[in-house]
Order: structure tokens, then sequence, then C-alpha cells
């Protein structure tokens, strides 16, 4: 089988699987929910502020909320032995890294897209620079965090105490993605800079850490 | 080992000694910062050889990768550990430094940033060996060493993006840059003894890893011969 087919496959099962227990998009819908509230607690930001913090909130929501879906990844595939038949079975394994990254980006968009009108109802905001550069922002800012999210994930559950490692590992690496993401952000939503700059960051990030991911994947997941 | 504890104890002494000597006494007062610029000997030469463990490190990893050896796992083992402690050691020398001549203790400028980020990741790095299971660890371990050093340079690009307020670098850092002979003569000696320490710390903690590692493999001979 092709590995496009082979992702597809992979994708499509993830996907119903999510669709008809909606377990990933509810726990970090409901997380995300509650840092948003968290936050406006302890901060109390006017409408002027919370334009200026709004990037740092937005970003640290949905960080937190996306290890709750990493954390699941590759959990299902440990019960019934599903990793260790991968293993042995001819399909590349890419195929399998690839369905899983692109199964979290979806998750987590998906909670971006519901999450957006809740900041905005909540902190009162409005863009003054160009929207649109706002959604390049954020797929590049969020397949950022999910490739490599995903790749750990594969890495700490095979460590003791999975849930606690992966935050661990995965945000000392992840600290340009989101200062390039807030930055970005900020610089959009109060049009008082270019984020020209960010954008071409986050993109050399995603195509470094995605050829870094599918070049380590197989020797990752054959680890012994 | 016993024989190679002592002979490295005297030499750390013995190098440790002489820097200090040279650092604290032979060198001449600087001009502006007075004394306090007596760190800068210890604070660049220990981010030198924090800088070196970090590459050996990834370079050991992807040698491990490569041939599986079980050498180069301890090495890689060794070279973060020694690694994170001499980037800590410039961390807090640099506080100490910043304080007097800054009058604050941190700022978050571009490469302060930058050494404190390659820091966590380097920790992060030791947390994932200590808590990985079994005989995944080395895989695991090289894998992340490789995310770790490519992380550097995106890290370093994107946070001088903000402002940057180190000193800019004294060696080959342009006009008005450059050492008086006096200092440039101290600061080269002070520089090959730490990276000798250095070594001699990667060395001491290698053997470690590579008894550490005949250890589990014995044990795992004895259950071996114990269920048969």
């Amino acid at each position: 089988m092709s590995v496009l087919r082979l992702t597809r496959a992979t994708l499509m099962k993830d996907l119903r699987m999510e669709w008809r227990s909606k377990d990933a998009i509810n726990s970090m819908l409901f997380f995300a929910l509650l840092v948003v509230v968290i936050f406006s607690f302890a901060f109390n930001p006017t409408a002027e502020e919370s334009r200026l913090i709004a990037g740092g909130l937005i970003w640290v929501a949905f960080l937190f909320a996306a290890v709750v879906a990493l954390n699941q990844t590759w959990a299902r595939e440990l019960r019934n032995q599903v990793l260790d038949a991968y293993r042995v079975s001819p399909a590349p394994p890419n195929a399998l890294f690839l369905a899983k990254a692109l199964g979290n980006f979806l998750f987590v968009v998906v909670l971006e897209c519901l999450m957006a009108p809740l900041f905005v109802i909540f902190y009162e905001l409005r863009s003054v620079g160009p929207l649109w550069q706002l959604i390049v922002v954020a797929l590049l800012g969020t397949w950022a965090l999910v490739v490599n999210g995903t790749f750990f994930a594969a890495l700490s559950i095979r460590t003791r105490s999975r849930e606690i490692m992966l935050p661990l590992i995965l945000f000392p690496i992840s600290i340009p993605a989101l200062l390039g993401m807030v930055d970005a952000t900020t610089s959009i939503l109060t049009g008082e800079a270019s984020p020209d700059f960010w954008i071409k960051m986050l993109a050399v990030y995603d195509i470094v850490f995605t050829a870094i991911c599918l070049l380590l994947f197989e020797t990752v997941l054959n680890a012994e | 080992m016993k024989k190679l504890a002592i002979t490295s104890i005297v030499l750390i002494v013995a190098l440790l000694g002489i820097t200090s000597y040279f650092a604290l006494a032979v060198a001449p007062t600087e001009a502006t910062m007075g004394d306090v610029q007596r760190i800068f000997y210890y604070h660049v030469s220990s981010g030198w050889v924090g800088m070196l463990c970090f590459f050996v490190n990834f370079v050991a990893s992807i040698v491990y990768l490569w041939k599986r050896s079980a050498a180069s796992d301890a090495l890689a083992e060794a070279s973060a550990e020694v690694g994170v402690v001499f980037c800590g050691v410039l961390l807090l020398l640099g506080t100490l430094w910043a304080k007097p001549v800054w009058g604050i203790w941190w700022t978050w400028d571009a490469r302060l940033t930058t050494t404190l980020v390659l820091w966590l990741i380097y920790v992060s790095y030791l947390v994932l060996r200590r808590f990985s299971a079994g005989g995944q660890t080395q895989v695991l371990a090289a894998a992340f060493a490789i995310f770790g050093f490519a992380d550097v340079p995106i890290v370093y690009m994107s946070i001088r993006w903000f402002r940057t307020q180190h000193p800019s670098p004294v060696i080959g850092g342009g006009a008005g840059s450059g050492m008086a002979p006096a200092i440039w003569h101290v600061f080269l000696l002070t520089l090959v003894a730490f990276t000798i320490l250095g070594a001699v710390f990667v060395w001491l903690r290698y053997k470690l890893a590579t008894q550490e590692q005949a250890l589990e493999s014995a044990h795992a001979q004895a259950a071996l011969k114990g269920v048969a």
C-alpha cells in the first residue's frame, strides 16, 4: 500500500473513532475553557489590556489543551498491541506518524475555531491588523505544536509516568514556536508591527521539525 | 577505578588552583568594571565547555543511532550531564556579574534567554533519560538530542528578534572590541584549563556510565540464568 493511502486509512479511522467518542475534543474544549476563565480571574484585564496579552493567553490555553489530546494519541494503539502489529507489518511507519499528526492537527484546529468566539466574548477582542494573517499564524503555529507533540507523545508513552513526561519534553523545544505565535498574534491584534518575520520563522520551524520527525519516527517506533 | 579517581581529583584541584591564581591574582584589574570583571574568565570558559559538551552529546547521539554502540550512548549521557552543570555555572556566574555591572540580576536578552532555553532543553533530556524504561532509553534519548540541537539556532534567531543587552562579542566583535594582552593571556589559560577540566569530568562520568551498563547487563544475565 502506498504511504498516501495508508495515511488516509489511519486518519479516517482516528477521525471516525473521535467522531463517535468525542473524547479528545471534549476534554480539550473543557480544559481550554477553564484556562480562559481562570486567566480572566487572575489578570482581570480591560479591553485595551486584553488586546496586548491576548496573544499569550490564547496560545498558552491552546498549548495546554493540545497536550490533553496529544497524550491520548498513542494510548489507544497500545491496547491490543496495535503498535506491535504495526511494527511487524510492512506498512511504512511514516504513514502512521503523518496520520496521527494530521489527526491531532485537525482536532486542535477544530478546538481553535470553537474557542475563538469565546475569546471575543470574554476579552472583547477586536483585531486592528488584517485577520487573514491570524489564520496563517494559527495554521503554522498549530502544526508546529502538533508535529513535535505527536512525536514526543510516542517518546513519552515508552516512559514511566507517561502523562507528566510529555509537557516536560515538549515545552522546552516548543519555546521558539510559542514565542513566534504569541508575538505574531499580538502584533496582528494591536496592528502595531508586522508579523512577517514570525510567519517566516514558524514556516522554517515547521519544515525543520517535520523533516526530523519523519527521519526519526521509524527508529523510535522500533526502539526496544 | 580508584587510581583513576585519585589522579582525576589531583588534576581537578591543580587545574582549579592554577586558574584561580591567575584569574584572581595575576590578571590586572579591569579599568571600568574593577574586580567584578574577573568573573569573565570563569563565565566564558564554563560557557565554552558547556556548549562543547552539548555538541559532543549531539555527535554521540547521531553515532548511537547509526552504530548502536553502547560506548557512544555512555558518552552522550556523560556529556549532557557535564554540559548541564557547566551551563548552569555559566548562568549563575552571569547573574552574579550582571547585578553590580547592569544593576539587575537577569534580563530577557537574546543570549541570556537562549542559554536558559538551551539549559532547559538539556535538563528535559536528562529527565527523559531518567524516566524512560529499560532498553529503550538510549534510542529515545538520542532522538530527543537531535531535536534539542536542531532547536538551538531557531531559538537564538527568534529571541534575537527582541533586543540585546548582553555585551557585544569581545573577541572579533569589530571596532572597540578586544582585550589587553595580559587579560587575553589569562583568559586563554583559563579556557584551556576549563576545557581539560570538562574533559576530565566527561571522562569520569563516561567510565561510570559504562560500569552502570555492565552492571545492568550482568543483572539481566543473572535473571535469565535464574529463570532457566
